[in-house]
């Protein structure tokens, strides 16, 4: 008997399929069917107790579920935006820098290392009602003579929650595009100078696609790690005040862990990747659209 | 004339604009985290005084001390968070490193039917949420006993790495002109010779920002750590943040000290890093 030969891609390949598989895939697809049982963590017996789709129709006709599924999916277009935006800006502003911008690129990257737990627990301090930065700022600029209540109101909280978010993710959308800003080669802009464009004109027709690949990428980094967020809802608000601030993840840990609901978790949970996995996909095809727009492609 | 005046005037106004709006945003970008070192150093009746006390009167490292001699409220043992951290962080990066090194290579050099899809595939298991991915490795670890195991974390963190770490180091990979293994090949190395000798050593500072990137990543972690580690056997420093709060209280001043302990080896890595890494980001995506 003749050992058939691997091509050797997949050999190469082969550790890391092998550890996606046992890390990754196997739990997704313990987590799949338990999602069609009634597992309960505490009575192992519920594992084998086959109560078919009932979670995922459970969860379809929660409240709190679609309240949690939309405020995520609006936390996210928000947030998304306006670090895109705002990481454009500074991008921007920090290239038409000449002296020292070796150092202001560096302080760009501060947040980017702050684990996003510690994200967390910073902008909850900074955000306390009694004690922190934004109440004892407002109060000595005299703006106000009340304690906001920022983390205990629903509307405030949630801005909290994104001021934390756009806060640490800006950066990531800023580096990039300052790469980008620097890829761009001069000539199309020197010759749309000649041509009478406006500062404006130069810089949506010849500027911006050149730079839309760059932010794709960011886009595309981003999107793999989204539910980051949760580590900062868990502790600036852990979904309070009374689910006013709940998202999928943050339902989805509650459900799961307190509750021990671990069937009805998984059918939402699944719904969460699904999600997630659907953001990936998209923004990498996007990537390689616009790639190839650039003739950058394979 | 005139208009030669209005020319200079706005080009001064837009550049005062300029000015002001990258000192704001540098400072918003700035302040929290100086906001949190600061406080390490500060006695906890300042932080809590009201009204605020903007100028700090006394600086000391009680904190610090605190921390270090596990006293105080509860006893935090942070020596054995940051053993914990770090054990696990350096050795799941080195896995992931080795991995993702054979897989990025795969990618940069070979054609075969289906890569697209596959890495596609790859990346979506990493955008996989982690608290999605808690549930069922809480109940698979149970079954299997490695849950609040350093192994148990090490085998969690490399899964995560490794999605990342191959499309880092395939980018990388790419920056090196084919033809030079292919030279090396024909002087008469094999081709693990020429990826050891040739290939290697020019990509060297790019895997070494991508070894930067996960350990930062596993460093940093906590919703899977949160739920897979239990006692001072595996919990690792991000965890151990909650050991500062207690059900109505926070300690401020103990929580900022961690912080910044745990901030240090990042910033040094980063710093160090910075360029290799934004050129892996942007050339794996553009020329990927």
């Amino acid at each position: 008997m003749t050992r058939a030969k691997l091509p050797p891609w997949l050999v190469l390949l082969m550790p890391a399929v092998i550890i996606l598989a046992a890390v990754v895939l196997i739990p997704l697809l313990l987590s799949l069917y338990s999602s069609f049982t009634a597992y309960q963590l505490t009575r192992p017996e519920t594992l084998y107790r086959w109560i078919g789709t009932f979670n995922y129709v459970k969860a379809a006709s929660d409240p709190n579920f679609w309240w949690a599924f939309g405020r995520t999916v609006l936390l996210l277009t928000i947030a998304l935006n306006t670090e895109m935006l705002l990481g454009l800006g500074l991008a921007l502003m920090v290239s038409k820098v000449t002296r020292g911008q070796r150092a202001l690129r560096t302080a760009m990257m501060f947040p980017m290392m702050f684990s996003p737990i510690l994200v967390g627990f910073q902008f909850k301090f900074i955000f306390n009602d009694n004690v922190g930065l934004v109440n004892n700022a407002l109060q000595s600029l005299g703006l106000t003579d009340v304690a906001i209540p920022w983390l205990v109101d629903g509307q405030l909280a949630l801005f909290a929650i994104i001021c934390a978010e756009i806060w640490t993710s800006t950066s990531v959308f800023a580096i990039l595009i300052l790469a980008g800003l620097f890829s761009i080669p001069q000539d199309p802009l020197e010759a749309a100078k000649v041509d009478g464009c406006t500062a404006w004109q130069s810089f949506r027709f010849v500027t911006l696609p050149f730079l839309m690949p760059f932010i794709y990428i960011a886009m595309a980094i981003r999107s793999l790690d989204v539910a980051r967020a949760y580590d900062i809802v868990q502790i600036m608000t852990n979904g309070g005040p009374a689910r006013r601030t709940e998202l999928l993840w943050t339902l989805i840990g509650r459900t799961g862990y307190v509750d021990a609901r671990m069937g009805y978790a998984n059918a939402m949970g699944y719904i969460s990747i699904f999600l997630a996995i659907g953001f990936t996909v998209y923004f990498f095809r996007k990537l390689t659209a616009a790639r190839v727009s650039l003739g950058m492609g394979d | 004339m005139a208009q030669a005046a209005t020319h200079r005037f706005r080009r001064r106004l837009l550049k005062a604009l300029h000015f002001t709006g990258l000192f704001l945003a540098m400072s918003v970008i700035c302040l929290p985290g100086l906001w949190i070192v600061l406080n390490s150093f500060r006695p906890t009746v300042e932080i809590m005084a009201k009204p605020p006390v903007w100028i700090p009167t006394e600086l000391n490292l009680d904190h610090y001390r605190a921390m270090f001699g596990g006293i105080g409220q509860g006893g935090v043992p942070v020596l054995t968070y940051f053993q914990n951290s770090l054990i696990i962080s350096v050795t799941s990066t080195v896995i992931a490193l080795l991995v993702g090194m054979a897989g990025g290579y795969a990618f940069a050099r070979y054609r075969f039917k289906g890569k697209a899809t596959m890495f596609v595939a790859l990346m979506a298991s990493r955008a996989v949420p982690g608290v999605a991915l808690s549930l069922p490795l809480f109940i698979l670890y149970g079954r299997i006993g490695i849950i609040d195991t350093h192994f148990g974390m090490i085998l969690v963190y490399v899964a995560m790495n490794v999605p990342f770490t191959i499309w880092l180091i395939d980018g990388f990979f790419r920056q090196v002109p084919k033809e030079l293994a292919e030279a090396a090949e024909i002087d008469g190395c094999t081709r693990w010779q020429a990826f050891w000798r040739v290939e290697f050593p020019v990509a060297r500072a790019g895997i070494a920002s991508a070894g930067i990137f996960a350990f930062l990543t596993s460093w940093n972690e906590y919703a899977l750590a949160s739920q897979l580690t239990r006692s001072v056997n595996s919990k690792t420093m991000p965890v151990g943040l909650l050991d500062f709060t207690s059900q109505f209280t926070l300690n401020w001043g103990g929580m900022c000290a961690l912080a910044v302990l745990m901030i240090i080896p990042a910033l040094v890595l980063t710093f160090l890093v910075q360029k290799h890494l934004i050129a892996g980001l942007t050339f794996g995506g553009v020329k990927g």
